[in-house]
């Protein structure tokens, strides 16, 4: 598919795209390696190496929380951890908002407006309330972040893929298609999705720092990932509560979780400029 | 016009009505019941109890009086704050909120309209990027972290302001929990209008009203700005949600007592009429303000008025 | 010294010049007309003169108007220039007016900026001018919006604020390419009868129009000045070669030698065709075709002419399948045709092909040339091995003239005539039996244009092909068809031999369709204003003959009762008074 072939090299070109995304990836990197290299683990406590700054050699590089477990193992734990549920959730709401909103897009007529009107409904909500209400009522448990996430990431991307979907049923490329005798199936497979193709990936880069904002939010409220895992959103929480003492608690995390939105957002912006340059070309 | 606004008018409510069976219904699925965890009561006190707040009636009969109930503005009583009802609960902390609101959403309209128009006229040029590389940073960093770490440095570090709502008077307190809120969507709308106007400034009917020997104030003023205020517009209603939802984190940290912090209070409380009743009066809020920028782009793009 | 004189200009972006060492002039009160194909650069002049190229664009040498230097003048300069010395009408209305504020606005802002008119009296002057430029309820369309307006009020309402603020010079940029070939007359009498002693700078790659309207003419080609001189010299004797090319390849409503009619039985017969649109959740029915009988033989080409609205295009649809019919019964092959494209037998669908109007859209961009051209084959052939199929696409290519090095190409890749040819490559690569064209060489240049015509005439002589060729452009239509029905407001107007039709037209409107199209012969040019007014609304027809309200020849009897075509002289027409005209 050389159509893939030449959007990975428009990609490599663009400064944005390949500065953002190199972070990203040294991030993820050191989250993973980190953990694994560092003698200390997440959980264990330490009651005589309380609230330590950091130090940089290999024993406590971001220092001590208040509990005397090892921020930096726990920070990266806790990229780790931000990154993996807001990626899958992202998927999800991805194949939901996908398969909807192509539904809609592609069936058109009253399905349309009925799929839509719902959409909006959904969109006028104040779904954070609903969100945590979800959390409270049921108890927090993992697979419930995700859902909740999901639930509140699909509306974009189903209204994206609609539109698209709409204009290029409009297209006479589509009623060409349909003329020479191609059947439905194969029409939407080989003619409608790889053009919707562009428009989804630069919206799954922008899904993602939606849905590590969503999840960072409930972990800072207390209704996200649960003690003693963690995550950026968590420790955030926990380093406000020693914001007098231990400011470093707050910094380095909250540092860390800017960086990984901005480069998110940064990538989306230049991802869009990729496939939008090529399209109008 | 006028039949612009009642089609308007009527796609909302049933939008509202959605809504509240929505709530309704998660917080009646919860497991338990809102008296749960206070001591174990005999079981007659436990039925009188239930009688007195209507939980032995079918479901649709208790929503039915509760749907009856909001049309008054009645919503229940608090089952946590036991001397108050919903309706009073809210009536005292919602002023402060909306005071904090309000402020944030013009202060992000102001600075942010009037930047993005800066950097729109200076496209690419090292202002336009500076600016431009700011509104990243806005949008990119959340709410609940923006908020503690201004506390951290103008609070706790500098001494220039206070940390704490209670703790202190007058507009000084409001400054901190305002530019935390408004900061994120300054950063939106200012992206937002920038792009919006160049989009504007490069279509056809600019070029005619250049060639109509107009200059470039009075195109932006007569001919561009209309237009390009349509998706600032449109971003109102999402503006809105995204600073009441910020409210929640900002009065957490800063110990307001507005409506966000009831509502999380209710939440983990398990009171369930309060939770709902916030709810359902955001929603409303949230309902009547999309009504309202529905409106006010029928008023400027005078294609929709048509539909 | 001329009122615009303009000297070695060169326009340059990057590394490509779109403009190279163009020099000519214009008088007061002059008429000249800038003539040249897409890309020669003509707009690019125009811009130039009003100083309204983007700032990507390097432009050197000089370009004086009044005595005034235009070239590297500040803005300050250009505005005072700008409505008061040099006006611009473009070609598209609807995006050159302001969608967002009403006409009268839009006017009086140039009165007031330019220190004109204030208040009242300048509201009064842009009602004057309304009047002028022909709007029939100046007040009302004082107030309306660009969208509430008709195609042609609008270019009118876009010639009062050129005109306004009283210029010397009016550049009009292709002021009638959007337009139907009736109100093209309008505007164009419009021009001449409005300007008084405004020089025009008339700008159209249409040869007829010059012919008609301009004392003198330029002709570019790739950014450089070929030929200029009196309109009359340079078409009776053309120096240059593509100055002679171009007015060879213009195609002529008047002298055009068409086919003649060939015999058979039809391949495909429309009977008492009619489709009609529901708007969702409205009462209104939109009629958009009534009652249309056709047939189509082998080797024939049969037009269907008409203006906007006229149903043709939906015609064309529903009965390829892409939209529904709501009556009539539609022949192929002896077999009924009926209900969507999906539901018919493949190989009617292998039969019956159409070829679009927008060359580019009509091709998936995601798709190679070579994917697009075998797509029919996938489904029509399905045992071919890749080998074969191979084989086939090149042959085909070769067929409408392109090598395999097209093979690769992307869309985006290919030029409007290229990408047409890949288009009827498509459509023919199984064979059919019957090719619909909608518009299909509409938005090509004249001498791309020239050559898919050659292409399809060629096809049909080898292959027997039947088509059905959908066009508004009267001057090709002779040229090609053998037979030619004519539409109004979803209606059977006149159906005739092509000859017959052209040298004796039996119904008023198409009388009036053939004085307005332009013919280039200075001596003869035609395009004369034929009838008042634009086309109704479909939603609203008028009574009795939808075309009573514009015809010369009008009846009470036309008011009140709708007529029916019937023969008269070997033509079939639907007109109460045939015998007369």
């Amino acid at each position: 598919m050389s159509t893939l072939a030449k959007a990975v090299a428009h990609m490599r070109s663009s400064k944005t795209v390949m500065m953002s995304g190199g972070t990203l990836c040294a991030i993820a990197l050191v989250a993973l390696i980190g953990p694994w290299v560092s003698p200390n683990d997440y959980m264990t406590t330490d009651f005589d190496r309380l609230l330590h700054s950091p130090t940089f050699n290999s024993m406590s590089l971001f220092g001590t929380d208040d509990l005397g477990r090892d921020l930096f193992v726990r920070t990266m734990l806790g990229v780790q951890v931000t990154l993996v549920v807001a990626i899958v959730a992202s998927v999800v709401s991805l194949v939901i908002g996908v398969l909807y909103g192509a539904t809609a897009g592609y069936v058109g007529g009253r399905v349309d407006a009925v799929m839509m009107r719902f959409v909006d409904t959904l969109y006028a909500m104040p779904f954070i309330f609903f969100v945590i209400l979800l959390l409270v009522v049921f108890e927090q448990n993992f697979l419930l972040i995700f859902v909740a996430i999901g639930a509140v990431n699909w509306l974009d991307m189903a209204r994206i893929v609609r539109g698209q979907t709409l204009s290029l049923r409009e297209r006479e490329f589509v009623d060409a298609a349909r003329l020479i005798g191609v059947s439905t199936p194969r029409i939407i497979i080989r003619h409608i999705a790889p053009n919707l193709l562009g428009v989804v990936i630069v919206y799954v880069t922008l899904t993602i720092p939606q849905a590590i904002l969503i999840e960072s939010f409930l972990s800072f409220l207390g209704l996200g990932i649960q003690e003693p895992q963690t995550s950026l959103g968590n420790l955030v929480s926990g380093g406000v509560l020693q914001i007098e003492n231990a400011s470093w608690m707050l910094l380095i995390p909250a540092t860390l979780l800017a960086v990984i939105l901005l480069c998110f957002n940064f990538l989306g912006d230049g991802m869009r400029d990729v496939f939008d340059a090529r399209r109008s070309r | 016009m006028l039949r612009y606004t009642l089609r308007r008018l009527l796609g909302a409510i049933p939008t509202l009505l959605l809504v509240i069976v929505l709530a309704f219904l998660l917080v009646h699925a919860a497991p338990g019941g809102p008296f749960d965890d206070q001591r174990v009561l005999p079981a007659e006190i436990e039925a009188n109890i239930a009688a007195a707040y209507h939980l032995d009636e079918p479901l649709h009969q208790q929503f039915l009086r509760y749907l009856g109930g909001v049309v008054r503005g009645d919503f229940g009583p608090s089952y946590s704050y036991r001397d108050y009802t919903v309706s009073e609960l809210i009536g005292r902390s919602f002023p402060i909120s909306l005071q904090l609101g309000v402020l944030a959403i013009l202060l992000a309209t102001t600075i942010g309209v009037m930047t993005g128009i800066v950097a729109a006229l200076r496209q690419n040029s090292p202002l336009d990027k500076v600016v431009m590389g700011f509104a990243m940073t806005g949008i990119s960093i959340p709410v609940f972290v923006i908020a503690p770490v201004l506390v951290l440095f103008f609070a706790v570090k500098l001494q220039w302001l206070p940390a704490s709502w209670t703790g202190s008077q007058g507009s000084s307190r409001l400054l901190l929990p305002v530019v935390s809120l408004a900061l994120p969507q300054i950063a939106y709308v200012a992206r937002l209008t920038r792009a919006s106007l160049i989009d504007v400034l490069s279509s056809d009917f600019i070029r005619t009203a250049r060639a109509q020997g107009l200059g470039t104030a009075t195109i932006i003023r007569y001919h561009a700005l209309k237009p390009a205020m349509l998706p600032v517009l449109s971003y109102m209603g999402p503006a809105v949600a995204a600073v009441l939802t910020g409210s929640v984190v900002v009065e957490e940290i800063f110990g307001i007592p507005g409506l966000g912090q009831l509502f999380v209070r209710g939440s983990l409380n398990r009171d369930y009429t309060l939770v709902l009743g916030v709810v359902v009066f955001y929603a409303s809020l949230i309902v009547a303000l999309n009504l309202i920028v529905d409106l006010l782009y029928g008023a400027i793009d005078p294609r929709i008025r048509r539909r | 010294m001329s009122l615009l004189e303009i000297n070695g200009l060169s326009i340059r972006y990057a590394d490509i010049d779109v403009v190279s060492g163009l020099s000519f002039a214009v008088d007061t009160s002059e008429s000249v007309g800038l003539v040249g194909e897409s890309g020669s650069g003509k707009t690019q002049t125009a811009l130039a003169i009003l100083g309204l190229l983007p700032r990507t664009a390097t432009v050197s040498g000089s370009i004086t108007l009044d005595g005034q230097e235009i070239v590297g003048a500040d803005d300050g300069a250009m505005n005072a220039l700008r409505a008061e010395r040099v006006g611009i009408v473009f070609q598209d209305p609807m995006q050159a007016l302001n969608p967002y504020i009403p006409i009268g606005d839009q006017l009086r802002r140039i009165l007031i900026q330019h220190g004109i008119a204030n208040g009242s009296d300048a509201d009064q002057r842009v009602m004057h001018m309304l009047h002028r430029v022909g709007l029939p309820d100046p007040a009302r369309q004082f107030r309306a919006y660009a969208h509430q307006l008709s195609g042609g009020m609008r270019q009118r309402a876009m010639i009062a604020s050129a005109l306004v603020a009283s210029p010397d010079l009016l550049i009009a940029d292709e002021p009638t390419t959007a337009l139907d070939v009736t109100v093209q007359a309008q505007i164009l009498d419009l021009l001449e009868r409005i300007r008084d002693d405004t020089a025009l700078l008339l700008i159209t790659h249409d040869l007829a129009i010059v012919a008609g309207h301009c004392e003198r003419m330029l002709v570019l080609q790739d950014g450089k000045l070929i030929e200029e001189g009196k309109t009359r010299k340079l078409f009776s004797a053309p120096v240059a070669a593509h100055t002679r090319a171009m007015i060879e390849a213009a195609p002529r409503v008047d002298t055009a030698a068409s086919p003649q009619p060939v015999g058979g039985e039809p391949l495909l017969d429309i009977d008492n065709v009619s489709v009609s649109f529901q708007e969702r959740g409205r009462q209104l029915q939109l009629h958009a075709v009534q009652d249309i009988d056709l047939e189509l033989r082998a080797g024939e080409t049969v037009a269907v002419v008409g203006e906007s609205v006229s149903g043709k295009s939906t015609l064309a649809r529903s009965v390829v399948g892409l939209i529904s019919m709501r009556t009539g019964r539609v022949v192929f092959c002896g077999k009924d045709i009926e209900g969507p494209v999906q539901s018919r037998a493949i190989e009617t669908r292998r039969d019956l092909q159409l070829v679009f109007q927008d060359p580019a859209g009509s091709l998936d961009p995601q798709m190679r040339v070579e994917r697009i051209v075998a797509e029919p084959l996938a489904v029509h052939a399905p045992d071919l091995d890749a080998e074969a199929r191979k084989a086939r696409v090149v042959s085909m290519l070769e067929r409408v003239g392109l090598s395999d090095e097209f093979m690769p190409r992307f869309p985006h890749e290919l030029s409007g005539g290229q990408a047409q040819r890949i288009a009827i490559a498509r459509a023919l690569i199984v064979n059919p039996k019957v090719l619909v064209c909608d518009e299909a060489v509409a938005a090509l240049d004249g001498s791309v244009r020239r050559q898919i015509l050659a292409l399809l005439r060629k096809e049909q002589q080898q292959t027997g092909l039947a088509i059905i060729f959908i066009s508004h452009d009267l001057a090709v239509v002779r040229s090609i068809s053998h037979r030619v029905l004519v539409v109004y407001l979803g209606r059977l107007v006149e159906l005739a031999d092509c000859e017959h039709m052209f040298i004796q037209p039996r119904h008023p409107y198409t009388r009036a369709l053939l004085d307005a199209v332009p013919v280039p012969d200075p001596l003869a040019p035609g395009g004369r204003l034929s009838v008042k007014g634009e086309v109704p609304s479909i939603l609203e027809p008028p009574s009795g003959c939808a075309f009573h309200p514009r015809c010369g020849f009008v009846h009470a009897r036309c008011k009140t009762e709708l007529p029916r075509p019937r023969t008269v002289g070997g033509t079939r027409v639907a007109c109460h008074r045939a015998e007369e005209i």
